[in-house]
């Protein structure tokens, strides 16, 4: 008897953890989001912004008419998170340009045209990659990189869009890359016995049809590498200069939402506006990236769906 | 044909290239420096003298840390959810794409969870109720940094391990039973011991990528310098990696503190290379031993 309560008390402990574990996770967002709500309820807080502070174009000085603008710390602070926007959508764009078609590409021939010996050398080189910390890619980007860059270039800004996009793009190209070669491997070989047996050569058979079957997945693999971008933050807080313009040049400094965050969070006082701000922007940061990757693992999902349905 | 396989085959190249530049220029520009001093040294002069030893003594006991709040409490939910969870549950087939998709949220939302929820919420608490408003807990400091870590890495050790439970198969549970077994002894005496190796892989993973991060412990925990060692669960630390960015971007002569930031790149680069490549040998063990 008293063996079984013992045994019964194990029972309830990993009843009881894992009911603790899956609401702390939920608290994550919700906590997140509490301390943002100030933004729509406070009184004081909409003294200084609101929503439509936050995402319109506002008049600050009479000369120059509407503009955004970021500039928190400033006599009238400017909390304009669309500036900021703007910068995460430039280095996104900079770093899955970069890293989508070679990641793509590379997986295709390791797993379409390549030996084994390859195959078995491009793994671990890989794997190297991916657990890079983001530092040290920050840092390589911040002390190396960008003199490269800006001695080939002669770039204005030695920390820009480009430079970090790229940086970013290292930490990118192992997702697709794994993610897209899972999915080229998940064909099965009957689909390219068919195809080479009516006479395709090998590109033929990558091209029309082992990649079209991947497709899904392939999808799925930007997708992925989208959430790593927007989300990435040591790499843009060392190596994009972290200055709030509004201009669609690539060759000038940026700030990212991310890096926003890092950057002034230390500094803020605890319930304030700006730090209510912070966390209006942890929280979309949150949405958007669980979304991306909850449409990634769909498609993922789709993919396996689609092989085995067919095959 | 021939253009194509140039052209993947060139991309291929592109990102071995890469990666030998990266490293190679790690290793070339760190490895001047390295030496026992260094290891074994505090920081002098305003960090551009002198070693990196309270950082990876910090980064140690933040890992150290960080793996005994996340492995029981990873492990326990992983056999919760493969053993226990009714396996046609929709709000459970939810909850656990949600926990697959929390390993993609960005590290620093962690960060920011971590000083709003364990520093103000639960460290401001248990000073106002234990010790009668003084700031003891309710400021940055290890156990923060710590659990907020935890937390980032817990998807990843749920992940792994529930994915080591799903790969035992069926008939090792129906022997156990047939036995006489009960569920619990049939857990801990079949189900763990063959999937320890694959237990063993997400600890390793999480742990690499806890002593990588730094977004989450920038406001959790992690100090520019310390004069001493923590020793206290609610003192502050230093970090290797948040050693590296405060050093590459906000100390006062860059180009002198330039021999022992590229010296603290590689002991972190090292680091975290050894735990990953650890992680895959065990993986690949275990591949091996389940073939047979």
């Amino acid at each position: 008897m008293k063996i079984f309560n013992k045994l019964n008390l194990i029972e309830i402990c990993i009843k009881l953890t894992a009911f603790i574990v899956i609401s702390a996770l939920i608290l994550i967002f919700i906590f997140i989001a509490k301390e943002s709500l100030p933004i729509f309820t406070s009184r004081e807080i909409h003294n200084e912004t609101n929503l439509s502070k936050l995402f319109l174009p506002q008049e600050y000085n009479p000369n120059k008419g509407k503009e955004f603008l970021w500039q928190p710390v400033s006599k009238i602070p400017k909390y304009s998170v669309i500036v900021l926007l703007l910068g995460t959508l430039k280095v996104t764009f900079v770093a899955l340009i970069f890293a989508v078609p070679i990641a793509i590409m590379a997986a295709i021939f390791t797993s379409e045209f390549s030996s084994n010996f390859i195959k078995e050398f491009i793994k671990p080189i890989i794997e190297i990659l991916a657990g890079l910390p983001s530092v040290v890619l920050g840092f390589f980007a911040l002390m190396i990189l960008a003199t490269w860059f800006q001695n080939a270039f002669g770039w204005t800004f030695r920390l820009n869009a480009i430079t970090a996009g790229i940086a970013i793009g290292l930490a990118v190209i192992p997702i697709v890359y794994t993610i897209t070669e899972d999915a080229l491997n998940a064909v099965p070989k009957t689909y390219r016995d068919g195809a080479l047996a009516l006479g395709a050569n090998k590109w033929q058979t990558a091209y029309r049809i082992v990649l079209p079957a991947a497709s899904p997945g392939i999808f799925a693999a930007c997708i992925l590498g989208l959430g790593r971008a927007i989300g990435e933050t040591m790499i843009v807080l060392m190596a994009s200069g972290n200055a709030a313009i509004m201009t669609l040049d690539f060759t000038q400094s940026v700030r990212t939402l991310s890096a926003t965050i890092a950057a002034e969070l230390a500094e803020v006082v605890v319930g304030s506006t700006h730090y209510c701000v912070l966390f209006f922007i942890g929280a979309f940061l949150f949405i958007i990236t669980f979304f991306i990757n909850l449409l990634g693992y769909w498609f993922v999902n789709r993919l396996r769906i689609k092989l085995e349905g067919k095959a | 044909m021939k253009f194509f396989y140039f052209l993947t085959g060139l991309a291929c190249f592109i990102i071995v290239a890469i990666v030998f530049i990266v490293v190679g220029n790690i290793i070339y520009l760190g490895s001047g420096n390295i030496t026992m001093e260094f290891l074994t040294k505090a920081p002098e002069l305003g960090m551009t003298k002198g070693g990196i030893f309270p950082a990876i003594f910090g980064t140690v006991a933040l890992v150290v840390l960080m793996t005994i709040a996340v492995i029981p409490v990873g492990v326990l939910t992983a056999i919760y959810l493969n053993e226990y969870a009714p396996k046609k549950s929709k709000l459970l087939k939810l909850l656990r794409i949600a926990l697959h998709n929390l390993a993609g949220v960005p590290s620093i939302v962690y960060g920011l969870f971590g000083l709003g929820f364990f520093v103000h919420f639960i460290g401001t608490g248990i000073d106002k109720i234990f010790y009668g408003g003084n700031i003891i807990f309710g400021q940055p400091a290890i156990i923060w940094a710590s659990l907020t870590m935890a937390m980032l890495t817990l998807p990843t050790v749920v992940v792994t391990t529930e994915e080591a439970l799903q790969s035992i198969p069926d008939s090792y549970r129906e022997v156990a039973y047939s036995l006489g077994a009960t569920k619990i002894q049939m857990i801990f005496k079949v189900v763990i011991p063959n999937s320890i190796s694959g237990i063993l892989t997400g600890g390793i993973l999480a742990i690499s990528r806890g002593a990588g991060e730094v977004a989450p412990i920038m406001f959790t925990g992690a100090a520019y310098y310390l004069p001493y060692l923590p020793t206290r669960l609610n003192d502050q630390f230093m970090e290797l990696g948040y050693h590296i960015y405060v050093m590459a971007t906000q100390s006062p002569d860059v180009e002198i503190t330039k021999p022992i930031l590229y010296s603290t790149v590689l002991v972190l680069f090292v680091l975290t290379l050894s735990l990953n490549f650890i992680a895959i040998l065990i993986r690949a063990n275990m591949r091996a031993s389940m073939r047979r």
